[in-house]
């Protein structure tokens, strides 16, 4: 059905809806293909040309790893298309106070870290929750970004939300929270708040091109591969880079793009997109007390639930909300009490390290009809890793460096899923789908002559090896400076030959290591920083762009204080100045960073 | 030989600036595990090697890693006494940066394994702090002195030990460059010969090694040194050292131009000229040495080449005075005495055998653990012998019952209790570490021994000292060619078997089978020491016995150890 909101004469609507259900899919498919190919001539004016009648609209994101930025940018273009005025606008760049000055707000944002801002959106985000504004005038609506297998699900999303109605903003349209599949619940979110911000020009000029109801409408004539179409690539080569003796497990994937049409640039990430590996189907089925033959609905198609749980759906990840689902089905008092306001501390205790098959077992020892437990499981969710290839470098191929998850909780031994499967389910040879997720806030510098310092200890590594090749493939004459540490230096120094070709070759000029487990202390990326805080001091002001990669969790942290601590150091500022250095060179993009 | 091509060794000593080379600058290079080829030659004179984990070799590549380089640190010990200090200081270094281990020389020296290169320094530096040192403990320079750790006359012990310091320290290299790389003791601008007196700025043309042994006692294997002092004691007190050289071990297998040698005793000389005479002998080394071919450097090589005259001559000339004629002297053996011993002042001694000189801890023999805890409340010291093993010495009477509790309660009471066999055997290190091996050893002879053990069991021989000493390969660090039984690894499972050293070290074995097979040992040297069993005369050892029974032929000194072999020793074995 086309939405009442679609560019559209309610006799044109008719007209469209019947010679559209005639069409089979592949023939909608080459129509789409068709129309944003060739723009119509004649009446209508290519797409997104805002209509200069329309309301303004601000459409504000808070993004890491790109997603929300994503959204903003489609949002505008679906905005302008119903004659709004709509720019997008990165909280990095923006403050409280600007939002008094506008009338129509539009918010994106994620959580991250244990649910803090992006990166980026940490300042205005303080800001915002501390700062004073009379924000009256304000219309808004909020869609959330965020994870629910994440105890703060959605927190920034929220706090921006609950703080703008504190200000005295109005919100126009009830927040949108999303999970990792978040496509169909922003489109939804999308039509909603647009209609609600209307009146809109109808006289909107039209062709098929992202019109809401064609989600593939964007597809150029070749396929794009993307999240719900991901490419089939062979895996071509895989290495263990650990030596033996390590207490490590890390992977070095050659991935094929051959006849793919896809591209990437050093920075971008490929999601992969798993299987779940059958021993843990099993043990869930097994819980569930079913054969796995049952025959289940899955977006559309119905299959075995065996099969379902192998190739659709979250097994594993433990959440409120599955819980709650749950519970309607096993009405557990004990899993009532669990969920029961106040007791988020038994809760979280409970859902550590603890599987979706834990709470079945605990829960539900009756088992679970098949299709309830279906209902009660999200969509697999891919999973990201940083591109460690160069294109130029390796054409056709993408190249992933990835630390299989292993680890035991609750007396249970328990992996990573998408880790895993790749380390132990995909042999040479085999494929596995995936797709290009583009990076824009992970770029080498525009110059090649500008230095760059790289610190990513352990897989955070994997840019930085795109990085160096990229430049050395172009002939790029900058300086570059990379930060590695592991827990050994014998047997965990990844890529240690390809490093001391690159530094023989000059493409890698200067090379730091931190190992943390070779002696009593522990020494880490940071502590060599400071080690070397006079030179790197000097390559900032040299202008070297800084990158970081790896995790979120401690890692990117602490060499962000360290980093603060080397300009107090070395450039003699306040504490104050210091931060303020530090925010510029994120500001101005010189201090980029890939973190998870 | 002037006119020969000096060997590569000799440059880079001549380069080097007293041994600092680039050194510094290499360790601070974390992208390699590595030192540059010129500074691995020169680590060895600050008393390290650099060596890579043979284990590790095949798969390093696949995994984009370079080889798993590590380094070898030797502590060099005069004497082989330390204080329990000093024990526990090596302890926590071998546990902290080395493999944690600690391996017992053939020596008296300490050896710590596996230490990276960002380990290097921190490690000599703790060394240090504990009062010890590894400079000079390799390289072309005089080597660590051995000295008998006699348990039995503490009197002439302390006396004969205060000798081997006064040597060692005085032939010790004097440049800065340990200080400066090690010790960040600051440069000093190293001027002419002033800064090495006695070496000069390219030292020696090969290792030398000197040893003080107190007969009856041969325990420290006089003979394969280049320089030897037999303490002549009368009533209690040195009177006099005998002087011997010319002694070594290593060859290179089908090079007959290489061979080992026992020293020649060539005379006497007081208490007070010790010192002088080990410096003069060095001096005459230094000067007719070869530097063109470091497999005929050797002072044995010297010695061969211009004859034990010469050598005399020149060393009185050297001395100014001529060394008196030799006194008479015996050796009895070249073991070590286990267990409890008194000395005449009322204090005790404990000889405990370790394994191929090895202290680790394993889940059923705790030995580091325990002789850490020993050393905690030790009030003694601790002497290496140069059998691979530990003597806990100096034990008041009031301290020992504690320490028995302790070896009690680490299992290290009962160590002895072996074969006598075990108990005279020694095992180079050979694999994973050493660079030169060509076969297992410390791993391997175990293994061997256990084979043995069940047949002399049943010929008995349980209690029969026959010294069996195997080593990876013809450099002879285990001393295999003064052995009864000789084991020299020959590649890959294949070892040359040699028969009929001297009991007490002072004669060479000689080739027996060439290419044995390494499960093919024990059946090979069954018949043999059965017919031993059954035969042997009163008192007569292993050695004595297969030349009698013309197993061998006795060798004749130096080259005489490649002649008279027996055809069918080269024959393959037939089991
Ligand atoms: C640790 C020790 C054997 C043991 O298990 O105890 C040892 C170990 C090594 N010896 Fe030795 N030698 C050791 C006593 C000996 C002895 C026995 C002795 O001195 O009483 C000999 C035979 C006597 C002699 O010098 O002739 C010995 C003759 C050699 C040789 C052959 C020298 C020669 O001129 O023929 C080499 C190779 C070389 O120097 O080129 C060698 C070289 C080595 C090296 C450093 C291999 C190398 O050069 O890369 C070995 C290190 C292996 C490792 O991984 O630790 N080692 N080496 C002994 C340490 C003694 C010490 O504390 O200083
Ligand atoms: C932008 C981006 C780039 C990335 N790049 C890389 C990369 O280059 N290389 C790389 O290896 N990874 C990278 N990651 C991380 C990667 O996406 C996955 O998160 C990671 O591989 C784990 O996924 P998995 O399916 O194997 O584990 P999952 O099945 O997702 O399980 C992970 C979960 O297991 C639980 N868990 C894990 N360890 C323990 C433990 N010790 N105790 C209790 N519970 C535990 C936690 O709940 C954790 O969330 C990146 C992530 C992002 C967002
Ligand atoms: C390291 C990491 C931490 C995260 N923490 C949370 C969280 O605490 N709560 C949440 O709801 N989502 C969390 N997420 C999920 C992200 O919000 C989600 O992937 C979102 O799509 C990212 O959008 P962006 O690309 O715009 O940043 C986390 C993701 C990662 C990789
Ligand atoms: S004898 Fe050979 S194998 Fe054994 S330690 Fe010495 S050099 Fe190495």
């Amino acid at each position: 059905m086309l939405p009442e909101h679609s560019p559209f004469a309610p006799a044109q609507r008719r007209s469209l809806e019947e010679l559209l259900a005639g069409f089979s899919p592949a023939q909608r498919f080459w129509l789409a293909g068709y129309l944003s190919a060739a723009p119509l001539t004649g009446g209508a004016e290519p797409a997104g040309a805002p209509a200069a009648a329309g309301p303004k609209l601000t459409i504000l994101y808070g993004s890491e790893s790109g997603n929300s930025e994503k959204l903003a940018d489609l949002s505008a273009k679906e905005a302008k298309k119903l004659g709004f005025k709509a720019t997008t606008r990165n909280m990095s760049d923006a403050t409280p106070a600007d939002l008094a000055k506008i009338e129509n707000l539009l918010v994106i944002i994620s959580t991250w870290g244990e649910g803090d801002p992006p990166e980026a959106a940490t300042t205005f985000h303080k800001a915002l929750l501390s700062e004073e504004h009379d924000l009256s005038k304000l219309r808004y609506s909020v869609c959330a970004l965020g994870d629910t297998s994440y105890t703060r699900f959605c927190q920034t999303g929220k706090e921006v939300d609950a703080r703008l109605e504190t200000l005295k903003a109005t919100r126009l349209t009830p927040r949108q929270d999303c999970d990792v599949d978040y496509e169909d619940a922003h489109r939804a979110w999308l039509d909603e708040a647009l209609k609600a911000f209307g009146p809109v020009a109808t006289a909107a000029p039209v062709n098929g091109n992202g019109n809401s109801v064609f989600s593939f409408a964007a597809a150029p004539t070749q396929p794009v591969w993307d999240k719900k179409n991901p490419f089939a690539s062979e895996m071509l080569e895989r290495v263990l880079l650990n030596g033996r003796g390590t207490a490590k497990e890390t992977w070095h994937y050659e991935l094929s793009l051959e006849n793919a049409g896809l591209t990437y640039e050093p920075g971008d990430a490929l999601g992969v997109i798993p299987a779940n590996p059958s021993d843990v189907v099993e043990s869930l089925l097994k819980a569930a007390k079913l054969s796995g033959s049952e025959s289940v609905e899955v977006s559309g198609t119905s299959k075995p639930v065996a099969e379902a749980l192998r190739e659709d759906l979250d097994i594993t990840a433990l959440s409120r909300p599955v819980l709650t689902k749950l519970f309607a089905f096993s009405g557990s008092a004990q899993l009532s009490d669990l969920l029961k306001e106040g007791n988020e501390k038994q809760l979280n205790d409970y859902l550590w390290g603890r599987w979706i098959v834990d709470a079945l077992e605990d829960f539900a020892p009756k088992g679970i009809a098949a299709a309830d437990l279906v209902s009660i499981l999200r969509k697999i969710p891919p999973r990201l890793y940083s591109i460690a290839s160069s294109p130029l470098a390796h054409p056709d191929e993408v190249h992933l460096t990835i630390a299989a998850v292993r680890y035991h909780a609750n007396g249970r031994d328990r992996k990573g899923i998408a880790s895993t499967y790749l380390a132990d389910h995909v042999p040479q040879g085999e494929p596995v789908s995936v797709y290009i997720h583009e990076n824009k806030n992970f770029r080498l510098p525009a110059s090649g002559d500008t230095p760059i310092i790289m610190v990513g200890p352990g897989t955070g590594i994997a840019p930085f090896r795109s990085f160096v090749e990229h430049r050395s493939a172009l002939g790029h004459e900058g300086k570059s400076w990379l930060f590695f540490g592991d827990q050994r230096y014998t047997y965990d120094f990844l890529y240690q030959l390809e490093w001391q070709e690159h530094l023989a070759s000059g493409a890698l000029s200067r090379l730091d290591v931190a190992f943390s487990r070779d002696q009593p202390e522990k020494i880490y990326v940071q502590d060599k920083m400071r080690e070397r805080s006079r030179d790197l001091y000097t390559w900032l002001e040299e202008g070297a762009h800084l990158y970081v990669c790896g995790d979120a969790s401690r890692m990117a942290h602490d060499v962000h204080q360290t980093l603060i601590d080397i300009v107090v150091k070395e450039g003699g500022k306040s504490k104050e100045a210091a931060e303020l250095y530090v925010e510029d060179l994120r500001k101005t993009k010189r201090y980029q960073r890939d973190v998870y | 030989m002037s006119e020969k091509k000096l060997s590569a060794n000799e440059g880079i000593k001549t380069r080097s600036i007293y041994l600092r080379g680039t050194i510094a600058e290499g360790l601070a290079d974390l992208s390699t595990g590595s030192l540059s080829e010129d500074d691995q030659q020169l680590i060895k004179f600050h008393g390290s090697y650099q060596q890579d984990d043979r284990d590790l070799r095949a798969d390093r590549r696949k995994h984009r890693l370079e080889r798993a380089f590590s380094f070898m640190v030797r502590i060099r010990i005069p004497g082989g006494v330390v204080t329990p200090e000093q024990w526990i200081a090596c302890d926590q270094i071998a546990g902290h940066y080395a493999n944690g281990t600690i391996k017992l020389t053939t020596r008296q020296a300490f050896q710590l394994h596996g230490i990276i290169k960002s380990n290097l320094k921190r490690s000599l530096a703790g060394i240090n702090k504990a009062a010890l040192t590894t400079i000079a403990a390799c390289g072309d320079v005089n080597r660590n002195v051995m000295c008998n750790p006699n348990p039995f006359l503490s009197s002439v012990h302390a006396e004969v030990l205060a000798t081997s310091q006064a040597i060692s320290d005085h032939l010790n290299p004097k440049t800065g460059a340990y200080h400066e790389i090690w010790l960040d003791g600051e440069k000093v601008e190293s001027s002419e010969e002033v800064v090495e007196p006695i070496y000069g700025k390219t030292y020696l043309p090969r290792k030398f090694k000197i040893a003080v042994a107190v007969p009856p006692s041969n325990d420290i294997d006089l003979y394969a040194n280049d320089l030897g002092f037999i303490a002549i004691v009368e009533e209690g007190k040195v009177i006099g050292y005998n002087v011997a050289v010319g002694g070594g071990m290593g060859m290179t297998h089908g090079n007959e131009a290489t061979f080992p040698r026992i020293a020649d005793v060539i005379g006497f000389c007081t208490p007070e000229e010790v010192v002088n005479v080990a410096e003069k002998i060095v001096l005459v080394q230094r000067d007719f040495g070869d530097r063109c071919d470091r497999k005929h450097s050797r002072f044995k090589h010297t010695i061969e080449d211009r004859g034990v005259d010469w050598v005399i001559q020149t060393i009185n000339e050297y001395l100014g005075y001529p060394l008196q004629p030799a006194r008479p002297f015996v050796f009895e053996d070249n073991g070590d005495r286990f267990g409890w011993v008194e000395d005449e002042r009322g204090h005790f001694h404990y000889t405990l055998f370790v394994e191929g000189g090895r202290v680790l801890d394993t889940r059923d023999y705790p030995l580091r653990t325990g002789l850490r805890e020993i050393a905690k409340i030790h009030d003694g010291d601790f002497r290496l012998t140069g059998n691979q093993n530990l003597i806990i010495a100096n034990v008041s009477p009031e301290k020992r019952p504690e320490v028995e509790a302790l070896m009690k309660q680490y299992g290290i009471a009962g160590c002895h209790e072996q074969s006598g066999l075990r108990l005279s055997s020694i095992a180079c290190v050979a694999l994973p570490t050493c660079g030169l091996a060509l076969a297992e050893s410390e791993r391997f002879l175990p293994e061997v021994l256990n084979a043995l053990e069940e047949r002399i069991e049943r010929i008995g021989l349980r209690h029969d000292a026959i010294t069996i000493r195997m080593t990876g390969c013809p450099n002879g660090c285990g001393r295999p060619f003064i052995s009864e039984i000789g084991l020299v690894g020959r590649g890959p499972e294949r070892y040359n078997l040699y028969l009929g050293g001297g009991h007490a070290g002072d004669r060479m074995n000689k080739l027996f089978r060439q290419d044995v097979g390494a499960q093919e040992i024990p059946d090979v040297l069954t018949p043999i020491l059965e017919h031993y069993a059954r035969e042997r005369q009163e008192g007569e050892h292993f050695g004595d016995f297969v030349i009698r029974a013309g197993y061998v032929a006795a060798s004749t000194n130096g080259p005489g150890f490649h002649r008279d072999i027996k055809a069918e020793a080269l024959q393959p074995v037939a089991v």
